[in-house]
């Protein structure tokens, strides 16, 4: 799978953070974002040297892996028939500096990426790359060279598995599948798993005792029982 | 070649302290004990006190320019200052009649350090939606910087007020301004915003090792030649503790430091700190907490690594006994900054 080709969508703390990861590791990565080329490139050339700076139509049109770092709320604005057939790795959150003070989007029966998911319908979503702090996607990372961090992912397209888990990789971490998309539920803001970057059988620890959480709780409250 | 000039301050977001017999004090104390605090840093000679705004229960400033108007008149030569203030659920014609009458209290030792605020909690407690948060820093940077040119207003906008031909009171005297910067943490876009408006750039670095900031530095510096732009001196922001026997300086740390990280935590979706992590901050990464030895020859360190010239500690952490404090200011006062400045052959 070396011909891969990954594209990040959005050029923030995520989108930039990723793209030069990708890059160390020696992955060839296009970005994109609401900039122009020409005022993203030195940005990009500066923060990711190697990324190939490029506008959001060709990204889409030439990835055949598209990880989203935009906001959350502006899904609606990508285009289902540009995404599909792709395979998206939606590492978006619903943030309320960015995305508005009333989520209007998810809630506890309609995780963000069940919605990102059934707006591009014809392309292939996994939850990823969404509950490691940016800056931690280095820092946890380098500093444990030889115990790769558990990145979680779920999504509904068991035939997409083999990529994403070879992209999680690829970017140096312990793909962990949670099971089909509404699963990544458990990877949102608020969960015990947000904002984890450990080694696999702490992540298992943690996931086997989430719902004695208050969020775990919460998600049976609303939902009526554990996510099945 | 002339030396470098340096500048070091001291930062603060009135943290609830404790007293020496671990009893917490109350907002009132706290506050008053600030006060106390900078007139200490002003009476050992630190070049810059600067506070945080929060509207939380751990914290007892939600109103810095109060209680910088209170050091005015205790203090005779350190710089009062904000880190930061949170311009975009703020009023940027009340933010400068608070500045501007600082700047007659202190006799122009005011300085206000802009940020979109990493806090959110005052965009509700003032009505402002989060969904407009980065419009609304955006046109209220505008806007003050705007104020600063000291002529009659003609302003409309999206979320201000429009001004027409006003005059805001009191005035700065005649070829005076409200020094400004501008605080950005990992986000490309702040950067070059600060770039944009010609305003110095602060750069909290409170995790990780500081190295990892450098491609930030270097994009501040490309930027400036992108946009045409001047550059001016850099700064950054971290925590500290600063004692004489390093295992209580680690110990307060992880008591007072981490416990506060992880509050916070709760609210923002972070994990809390392990010990490990706690440790490799002290070590490696952005954490000054040890012996006045150790903590100069890593800010030095690190300044230079990042071509900083400015650098502001952060003390008082999650609260920590009175003379845990003092002790780190007089510390940081009396042997860290003369040895930093020695260690980087500048003033």
């Amino acid at each position: 799978m070396s011909e891969l080709t990954i594209g990040i969508l959005g050029a923030g703390k995520l989108g930039s953070t990723l793209a030069r990861i990708g890059e160390n590791v020696g992955l060839p990565i296009r970005i994109a974002s609401r900039h122009s080329v020409d005022d993203l490139k030195w940005v990009i050339d500066t923060l990711a040297p190697g990324a190939v700076t490029t506008t959001p139509a060709d990204l889409i049109a030439q990835s055949d892996v598209i990880i989203l770092a935009i906001p959350l709320s502006h899904y609606t604005d990508l285009d289902p028939e540009a995404f599909a057939g792709k395979i998206v790795l939606d590492a978006t959150n619903y943030w309320k500096e960015v995305d508005g003070t009333h989520n209007a989007i998810s809630d506890f029966n309609h995780s963000s990426s069940e919605v990102v998911q059934a707006h591009l319908n014809k392309s292939y979503v996994a939850k990823a790359f969404n509950h490691m702090g940016y800056h931690d996607l280095e820092i946890e990372v380098e500093r444990h060279p030889d115990v790769p961090r558990a990145m979680a992912y779920a999504t509904d397209h068991d035939e997409i598995r083999p990529t994403v888990e070879h992209v999680l990789r690829a970017f140096g971490f312990d793909p962990f599948g949670l099971g089909p998309l509404r699963f990544g539920l458990l990877l949102e803001p608020g969960s015990p798993l947000f904002g984890e970057a450990i080694p696999r059988p702490d992540f298992a620890a943690k996931l086997a005792t989430i719902y004695d959480s208050p969020f775990g709780q919460h998600v049976i409250a609303a939902r009526g029982g554990k996510i099945e | 070649m002339t030396a470098k000039k340096y500048q070091f301050g001291l930062d603060t977001f009135g943290d609830i302290g404790f007293k020496d017999d671990g009893t917490a004090m109350d907002g009132g104390e706290t506050l008053r004990q600030v006060v106390k605090e900078a007139k200490m840093a002003d009476d050992l000679g630190i070049d810059l006190i600067a506070l945080g705004e929060h509207h939380r229960p751990e914290f007892a400033i939600s109103s810095p320019e109060v209680v910088l108007g209170a050091m005015a008149a205790v203090t005779k030569r350190i710089k009062l200052g904000t880190a930061v203030t949170v311009l975009s659920s703020d009023d940027p014609v009340r933010v400068f009649e608070r500045f501007s009458t600082l700047h007659g209290l202190s006799q122009g030792r005011e300085e206000i350090m802009l940020g979109r605020g990493s806090f959110t909690e005052s965009f509700p407690l003032y009505g402002y939606d989060l969904q407009n948060y980065d419009e609304l820093f955006v046109e209220k940077i505008a806007m003050w910087q705007k104020l600063l040119e000291g002529k009659p207003m003609n302003w409309s906008g999206k979320f201000t007020q429009k001004l027409t031909d006003t005059t805001v009171y009191p005035q700065l005297p005649k070829s005076e301004t409200i020094a400004t910067s501008l605080a950005v943490g990992g986000s490309p876009e702040s950067i070059i915003r600060a770039v944009y408006y010609d305003i110095p750039v602060v750069i909290a670095i409170i995790g990780g090792e500081p190295i990892r900031f450098r491609p930030y530095v270097d994009l501040y510096h490309k930027a400036a030649k992108q946009l045409k732009k001047p550059e001016h001196p850099l700064g950054m922001h971290a925590h500290g503790i600063i004692l004489d026997d390093e295992q209580e300086a680690v110990e307060v740390g992880f008591k007072y430091i981490k416990a506060e990280m992880d509050r916070i935590g709760i609210d923002r979706g972070w994990a809390p700190m392990t010990r490990d992590r706690f440790e490799f901050e002290i070590d490696k990464g952005a954490y000054y907490v040890g012996t006045p030895e150790q903590v100069a020859q890593k800010i030095a360190k690190n300044m230079k690594a990042l071509d900083m010239q400015r650098f502001d500690l952060v003390y008082g952490t999650g609260g920590q006994l009175l003379h845990q404090r003092e002790d780190t200011i007089r510390n940081y006062a009396t042997k860290v900054i003369p040895r930093v400045k020695e260690l980087l052959g500048g003033e």
